[in-house]
């Protein structure tokens, strides 16, 4: 069977399927049996600096089983209470990698700070979250503000730092390259979509909130192309994400050059189970195609000089 | 995903319960919840307290926030309803005790409905504040159900909490199942009272939700969620839950204790 352990920014996985942000991980009993699931590795829901309840229900809508829009408004108990999920889910053993999120630089290196300190093995920065001030758009949509934000946080921890790049950008491949010039030992790609969904009897959005991210099946294609430019354009490795439902979908975004995986909504729609199949599937497929490894894959759709 | 229906009937229960009648086709098994959106305002988790084939029925209770707002909703009001989420009750054991209380008998009525269709025995155990709060008290009865109620001040039944009725009834009758809903304290000391009998016992239990899919957290409950492998619960199930009748968590994730 094709070996799935993978190394990646500075982290050996024993496989590449991370846990998502977002998914199973407000509390530390989650965390923990996600990781019994079978998940490489588990990333925290995205911390702020304070307590969060996130936008009134809805929150949630479902096309079927191919997409899912959310609109949760980053609830979260804040840095001070989280921890101890943490440490609950490091003591079922857990590779716990830990997700921050804030309104400007300052914010995210003194958050990455405090999640450094509860022992995760690397921190992702959840970008597509508001600016401070309120612009409207995602604080993670320029990359100037990527690399001041990475830089200011990359000063301030010795973990690895992830920075996991917003889709709703006409150049993803920049943003990522930003996120390089300033320190990132990985990118993750993509976030969610932006988009919305109406209902006709109301007449009104879907969600409370109106605007929403799409995630699932949807966008893997989106997901795929960021993937592929990011891939051509630096040379920190690319977690890929977005969509991941089964074994081809991974290796697809392994060939666009992922070295590790994120999967979230597939847990909606199919359980926590669904990371003993895709290890399961991900290994038969390696072999079937002649892969020893899955890192031997890595890229392998791209044409290289 | 969901299904916009328009109220067809409200019934005010009690002073401080209020059923919603819409038409909703979806199979709906007893124990099972929807989520419910009230246009403009929230999307709150919701036992059906009726599940009949083509007209369902939620029973709400009246008091704090967003039960102000369903305080306002009539006949004629718009809904959105997904769902039915969750598992049920099973309705295999032949003689039961269903402790219920308060608007915790919202959520037991459909399983001791369907329960008793099927030639089971069973005796409800109801308690509220007050008389005037006894909810389905009747509607048990119609079901051929026998009911012992107690009542907080003594207005009627026992003057105290339903728990030492239940320990009284398990005491004097061999029951197969013990199924509660109510305040989490009090299912708390249900449990232990059943276990104390040896009888399997199931706990409906509630938690803040925010997707009813199983992705979000929100109704975490130890190494379960509540909208996907609950709401209805084993004691065996509990017991590796810490989190029962200790702590449940708020909007935020924060743990909070009862």
């Amino acid at each position: 069977m094709a070996d799935l352990g993978v190394r990646c920014a500075g982290v050996a996985l024993r496989n590449p399927f991370l846990l998502a942000s977002g998914i199973w991980g407000e509390s530390g009993d989650s965390l923990a049996g996600a990781w019994a699931a079978g998940a490489g590795g588990v990333i925290t829901k995205s911390i702020g600096a304070v307590p969060r309840p996130g936008y009134p229900n809805p929150t949630v809508e479902t096309y079927e089983r191919w997409g899912l829009l959310n609109a949760m408004g980053l609830p979260n108990p804040g840095i001070e209470e989280y921890p101890r999920e943490i440490k609950s889910a490091q003591n079922a053993g857990a590779t716990v990698i830990g997700s921050v999120f804030a309104g400007d630089a300052n914010e995210f290196a003194r958050l990455a700070r405090r999640m450094e300190e509860t022992g995760v093995v690397a921190i992702e920065l959840n970008l597509s979250c508001p600016h401070a001030e309120g612009f409207g758009t995602e604080v993670g949509s320029d990359p100037d503000d990527v690399e001041r934000i990475v830089q200011a946080v990359v000063d301030k921890v010795k973990v690895p730092v992830i920075a996991k790049i917003t889709p709703n950008t006409s150049d993803p491949a920049g943003l990522a390259a930003a996120a390089e010039h300033g320190g990132a030992a990985a990118v993750s790609a993509i976030n969610t979509l932006r988009a919305l969904a109406i209902d006709v009897r109301l007449r009104r959005p879907v969600l409370s909130h109106g605007l929403g991210g799409l995630s699932g099946s949807a966008i893997k294609p989106v997901g795929l192309a960021c993937v592929w430019q990011i891939y051509e354009a630096v040379s920190i490795p690319v977690i890929g994400v977005g969509g991941i439902m089964r074994a081809e979908d991974a290796l697809e975004y392994v060939m666009a050059g992922a070295r590790a995986l994120e999967v979230g909504t597939a847990v909606a729609f199919e359980g926590i189970r669904v990371f003993a199949r895709l290890t399961h599937d991900l290994s038969s497929l390696l072999d079937e195609l002649g892969y020893d490894r899955v890192e031997d894959a890595v890229g392998a759709a791209h044409t290289r000089p | 995903m969901r299904t916009i229906v328009r109220v067809t009937d409200r019934v005010e229960e009690t002073p401080s319960t209020v059923t919603l009648r819409f038409p909703f086709d979806a199979p709906c098994e007893p124990g099972q919840f929807v989520m419910v959106w009230i246009p403009g305002d929230d999307e709150l988790p919701m036992s059906l307290s009726y599940t009949a084939a083509r007209s369902k029925g939620i029973t709400v209770k009246v008091m704090g926030d967003t039960s102000r707002r369903v305080q306002a909703i009539d006949a004629g009001v718009l809904l959105g309803i997904r769902g039915p989420y969750g598992n049920r009750f099973d309705l295999s054991p032949r003689r039961v005790l269903v402790v219920a209380g308060g608007s915790g008998a919202a959520v037991l009525a459909p399983a001791v409905e369907a329960g008793v269709a099927g030639g089971m025995v069973a005796v409800v155990a109801l308690g509220a504040t007050r008389a005037r709060e006894l909810l389905f008290k009747d509607r048990f009865r119609g079901m051929g159900a026998r009911v012992v109620v107690a009542t907080d001040d003594g207005s009627e039944g026992l003057h105290g909490y339903v728990t030492p009725l239940a320990e009284r009834l398990l005491a004097s009758t061999a029951f197969d199942a013990v199924w509660t809903c109510g305040p989490e304290v009090m299912m708390r000391k249900v449990v232990d009272l059943a276990g104390t009998h040896r009888v399997p016992v199931f706990c409906s239990m509630e938690r803040h939700m925010k997707c009813g899919l199983g992705m979000c957290d929100a109704c975490a409950f130890g190494p379960y969620h509540v909208c996907v492998d609950g709401p209805v619960f084993s004691a065996d199930r509990l017991k590796e839950v810490p989190d029962f009748g200790t702590f449940h968590r708020d909007p935020t994730g924060r743990r909070v204790s009862f």
